[in-house]
């Protein structure tokens, strides 16, 4: 039976409505009446979301045991060749009806909280404009039936982030933060057309379907010619990797994520946290048949970077004193984390139990990386700094944000029953039966992560009360809405039996918890959150001492080991003062210079030859005598 | 009258007009007939979709032929197809959204206007003709008249720059003029007579030899104006010094008089000449694209930031006009439009923007976005639409011209094309530079938080770019498929041969 999905394109539709009416006519409108017509939005993206959920994965999308691709829409939007055509449609499978639920519900939550967090902001509306923009975009980019497409959104993420980061755009560091992160994201997305170019060149097609259609004799035929020791599709798929290595902050294309958190604070909870920066996780995930079973060696540098990434990210998470860095740096660690899940994942049946693992953590850590950003947002709030050292003793005073975020913190750190535990557990069965390696490096990450979100949390919930202010004052009821929602997600989500729902060949399998993985990830994170309270429950300078009994690898990781320090000094020794300076003053001197010489040249020659024409008739007798006595010579001595 | 000649007689018609009413109304004059004209252009697209929904499938509609020097057989041949037609709606774009970038002009008004017109009449004059006679006419009456606006009305070293643009296409002409004679000499190679109607060159074999000889004159003539490297340096000395209207017309049409005549005449009349340099010019077309593009970042002049950019997005065209494939030419027209319009919205900003803050130095400005929030924000559209952002014409220029490169198997126009590809990341940087430094961050000048926002004539001429530009950018297939069916006929007789 053919199923009517064709609602769903009202999801975007509605928000680039909202979009277009709260961005032009904003100014115009009442703060909050734009707000609210932006909230309404995605509310009924958020509704339409669930019921495309609900009826597909409870009712419709099972067909004989595998689920269907529907595409109720796709429209011809630029034709270059009959078959490479550029087309805007919808596609309903697993994965973006999963997406679709992520992004409207983590955009319905930030659109409510801000409500309080923006209160009184200048530009509130401005504000609502550019997250339906978000919205929207990311919609358009899950929904994509076509790489092209994907792209297309991909940029308007893209843009919709560097608008959000710099949102506070009288604040030179907010300025500079946004246009890294957009400059940074799109030499990424450099590789990623050329991905694109050299897959759609030899397949003839940017159609996701027919991309991965068994048995694609293109895709074959790529996978059979060699250039520079790997196959052309292998390239293809790398170059398109770059692209979602960064967005989603992989190493060494993550400079720009902690920067980004320059953007007020429910912007990092639903772009740098939740959906946008989970785009190349996606990305990957959309086209893995074509990873996993033609370009096995992609495929493993996707597993490498992702387990560098979440091992590199943790290290320097453990010293970042700045609230919403120490966040940034977890959501880098957990990215890695489901790239490293994608990147050891089979195909068929319980092997592709990495891909099902990836998709249920991106699922998860939305949530409780989404609660995490709003209650460090609600601390924020009430004391008026991002520094840990400005926090302590919270608890008091903010009971709700303090439960949801010790949920939140529990979930990331792999405790049961919360919802990180069932993820993280299936990513490390994965690994485990893929690269002991791997399984390793990511256990210990596991620690890592409960050690830093502890020492987050203990030291800005308990411990020594500071001199506030004013008393830090609970978040205003929009606010706590959102927390003790995305609380009760975390607390719920991870007893979704995902495999049921969401594998790599569209066939569902049966997995449960394996006990022999389980138990030594609970105990390190156990052991990561005993250090950290030892550390920092109450006061004590133990903290200091370990810092600095080795300084030097302290001082790497606060410094972030010192990646930022050498792109400053790509982009302004080498791209600014050794390319374009030299290339403005070869402009001017040389290409110009030698333009502006050949003129000074016809001009001294004129100058110089002027003469000849000087209206003397006594000059020009004497120079036609001496000619014709001149020639008659030449010609008597010639004839001679 | 035949519809195309009354694309040259409305604005010779307004020029006559402003001769004899006074100077307080000149403006008004100006604005109608660029308002008439530019009906008259969307007109001639309905007719031209309605004649080939009728089933016309003639290469050329509406066509006029009048012998005008019967010995030499020069013709006043006029006709229009996809192409062409996509390049007069863009010209009667830019020109009417000029007269409104212009609404301040004060002296010599009367004067300024009417060099203004003769200028796109000249331009309206090249893109309709078929005879190549007539159209180099008509090109020199364009670049001409560009003498005296930048000399009288331009600013800084004026003179300077509008001498230097002028020897510099002159020189170009001279190339160009060689090479149309050869094509002409070179037409009938068994014998018959002799023609400049181009149409009917590309239906016959100009003799490689020939070819080899004609193609660079004419490919130089005609890349000069189209700021191929390294012959672009008249570009940014000479919109530095233009005024505004000046600026956007040079920039969006003028420039563009160079990549049509590069494609159209150069490569597609003489594609063995072509392929034989090819590689030559390739080498220059992408050093030109990342060249420019590098250059752009140094700079601190809005106006020499958007020269430098020119250069960068008008070597696409010419890169593209080398690529031998339909889908590329179809990206170079598609690049023509787009880059048009685009740095004709940016010359219009600039132009307003000056004339507030008096400098044109980013540094001296800072925090702009909170004087003047209708410019500010249109200065952003207009970079995201510069750097390629989807939704706006670039990103469909762009994205045609790099699929339709690299349907190309050599190497080395891949690696070109990578290159040519790399260049809008640099793009990125100086777009957001520029845009950042002149307009977020604190207020710089106490004097500048006094100054007026957008009067209602510059939000006629950005609204009107913008919409424009989005436009095509949300709608591309209809654009696209005209130019690339425009393309085929010729197209297919030069694969053929």
């Amino acid at each position: 039976m053919q199923i009517d999905f064709s609602y769903v394109i009202w999801i975007p539709a509605v928000l680039l409505v909202s979009f277009l009416v709260v961005g032009l006519f904003g100014d115009k409108l009442k703060p909050m009446l734009s707000g609210a017509i932006a909230t309404l939005a995605i509310l009924l993206g958020m509704v339409l979301s669930y019921t495309a959920a609900f009826q597909y994965f409870l009712s419709k999308g099972l067909v004989d045991g595998t689920y269907q691709t529907f595409i109720p829409q796709n429209w011809e939007w630029l034709t270059f060749y009959d078959t490479l055509v550029i087309k805007l449609g919808v596609m309903i499978d697993p994965i973006s009806i999963m997406m679709l639920v992520v992004v409207t519900t983590i955009s319905s939550m930030v659109h409510i909280y801000s409500f309080g967090y923006m209160k009184g902001e200048k530009g509130f509306e401005r504000f609502y404009a550019y997250l339906s923009l978000f919205s929207f975009s990311m919609i358009g980019l899950v929904i994509a039936t076509n790489i092209f497409q994907m792209y297309i959104f991909w940029e308007l993420v893209g843009v919709s982030s560097f608008l959000l980061i710099g949102f506070y755009y009288t604040k030179p560091s907010a300025v500079a933060a946004s246009k890294k992160a957009f400059i940074v994201t799109r030499f990424a997305d450099f590789g990623f057309l050329v991905g694109i170019l050299v897959l759609s060149y030899y397949t003839k097609t940017f159609d996701f379907q027919e991309l991965m259609s068994p048995g694609n004799a293109a895709i074959t035929n790529m996978t059979g010619i060699s250039f520079m020791g790997m196959s052309v599709l292998s390239w293809a798929l790398l170059l398109i990797f770059m692209g979602g290595a960064g967005k989603s902050a992989m190493f060494p294309l993550h400079i720009w994520l902690p920067d980004a958190m320059e953007g007020p604070t429910p912007v990092s909870a639903l772009i740098h946290a939740a959906t946008m920066v989970v785009a190349g996780v996606y990305l990957v995930a959309r086209l893995f048949g074509l990873y996993v079973l033609h370009a096995p060696d992609a495929l493993a540098i996707v597993a490498g970077v992702g387990a560098f990434t979440s091992l590199f990210a943790a290290l320097i998470a453990v010293t970042q004193t700045d609230i919403k860095r120490v966040l940034a740096f977890s959501t880098m660690s957990q990215i890695g984390y489901m790239m490293l899940a994608l990147g050891v994942s089979g195909y068929v049946g319980a092997e592709g139990l990495g891909f099902t693992a990836s998709m249920f953590h991106l699922f998860t850590h939305a949530m409780f990386k989404a609660l995490l950003f709003l209650g460090a947002g609600a601390v924020i709030h009430a004391v008026h700094s991002n520094e840990m050292g400005d926090m302590g003793g919270l608890r008091k005073y903010l009971p709700i944000t303090h439960i949801t975020f010790l949920i939140a913190a529990l979930a990331i750190s792999g405790i049961p029953p919360f919802a990180g535990f069932f993820s993280k557990d299936e990513i490390l069965v994965a690994a485990y039966a893929s690269n002991q390696l791997y399984f390793w490096t990511e256990w210990a990450v596991a620690g890592l992560t409960a050690f830093y979100m502890f020492r987050l949390y203990f030291n800005i919930f308990w411990g020594t009360d500071r001199d506030y202010e004013h008393k830090p004052h609970e978040a205003p009821f929009s606010m706590s809405f959102a927390l003790i929602f995305l609380a009760i997600m975390t607390s719920i989500v991870g007893f979704i039996p995902f495999s049921q729902y969401v594998s790599p060949n569209l066939v569902p399998f049966t997995t449960h918890i394996h006990w022999n993985v389980a138990i030594p990830s609970i105990a390190i994170g156990v052991v990561g959150i005993l250090v950290a309270a030892i550390l920092y429950l109450k006061p004590k300078a133990t903290a200091d001492k370990i810092a600095n009994a080795m300084p030097g690898l302290y001082k790497l990781s606060l410094r972030k080991f010192y990646i930022d320090e050498i792109y400053v000094w790509v982009t302004h020794s080498i791209i600014f003062n050794s390319i374009a300076r030299p290339i403005a003053w070869f402009d001017k001197k040389v290409v110009d210079g030698s333009m502006d010489g050949m003129a000074w040249i016809t001009n001294k020659v004129s100058d110089k030859t002027k003469g000849l024409q000087s209206g003397q008739l006594q000059q020009y007798a004497f120079v036609m005598i001496a000619g014709v006595v001149g020639l008659a010579l030449f010609i008597l001595y010639y004839l001679n | 009258m035949d519809k195309l000649s009354l694309l040259i007689w409305v604005p010779v018609i307004t020029m006559i007009v402003m001769a004899f009413v006074n100077d307080s109304k000149v403006k008004w004059v100006g604005a109608i007939g660029a308002a008439v004209q530019l009906v008259q252009s969307v007109l001639l697209l309905f007719s031209f979709f309605a004649a080939r929904e009728a089933g016309d499938t003639s290469e050329m509609l509406f066509t006029t032929d009048i012998v005008w020097y019967k010995y030499l057989n020069i013709h006043y041949a006029t006709g229009v197809d996809g192409v062409s037609i996509a390049l007069i709606l863009l010209t009667s774009i830019i020109v009417f959204t000029g007269v409104f970038a212009s609404w301040e002009i004060k002296d010599r008004t009367k004067e300024f206007f009417i060099t203004l017109y003769m200028l796109a009449t000249g331009v309206f004059g090249f893109f309709i003709s078929l005879d190549l006679f007539t159209m180099f006419l008509f090109y020199e009456l364009a670049v001409i008249p560009m003498y005296l606006l930048i000399g009288i009305w331009g600013t800084g070293p004026k003179e300077y720059s509008a001498m230097k643009l002028t020897l510099m296409l002159m020189g170009a002409s001279a190339f160009l003029l060689v090479g149309i004679l050869g094509i002409y000499f070179n037409s009938a190679p068994d014998g018959g007579q002799l023609t400049f109607n181009f149409i009917e060159i590309s239906k016959i074999d100009i003799p490689a030899s020939a070819q080899y000889f004609f193609f660079p004159l004419t490919f130089i003539g005609f890349g000069v104006l189209g700021a191929l490297y390294p012959f672009h340096t008249w570009s940014p000395d000479g919109h530095a010094s233009a005024p505004t209207a000046v600026s956007m017309l040079h920039a969006g049409v003028l420039m563009k008089l160079g990549g049509y005549g590069a494609l159209r005449i150069a490569v597609m009349l003489m594609p063995e000449g072509a392929q034989h340099y090819q590689w030559i010019f390739i080498i220059l077309a992408t050093i030109g694209a990342v060249y420019g593009a590098f250059g752009a970042i140094w700079q601190k002049d809005l106006k020499f930031i958007n020269a430098y950019s020119s250069v960068s997005h008008l070597a696409f065209i010419l890169f593209a006009a080398l690529m031998f494939n339909q889908v590329a030419f179809e990206g170079a027209v598609l690049q023509m439009i787009s880059h048009g319009l685009i740095t004709a919205l940016f010359f219009a900003l600039i132009g307003m923007i000056y004339s507030r803050t008096k400098t044109r130095n980013i540094n001296e400005m800072g925090g702009l976005m909170k004087v003047m929030p209708v410019l500010g924000v249109a200065y952003f559209i207009a970079g995201f639409a510069s750097l390629g952002l989807p939704g706006f014409s670039a990103f469909v220029a762009e994205m045609t011209i790099f699929v339709g490169a690299f349907q190309n198997e050599q190497m080395f126009i891949r690696v070109a094309t990578i290159l040519v590809i790399s260049s809008i990341v640099i793009t990125a940087v100086y777009v957001l530079r520029a845009a950042g430094t002149m307009l977020m961050g604190a207020i710089k000048n106490k004097d500048f938080e006094l100054l007026p926002d957008a009067h209602w004539y510059d939000k006629v001429a950005v609204f009107v770019l913008i919409a424009v530009i989005a436009g095509m950018g949300l709608f591309p297939n209809w654009l696209a498929t005209m130019i690339y069916d425009g393309l085929g006929p010729m197209f297919e007789r030069f694969v053929v041969n």
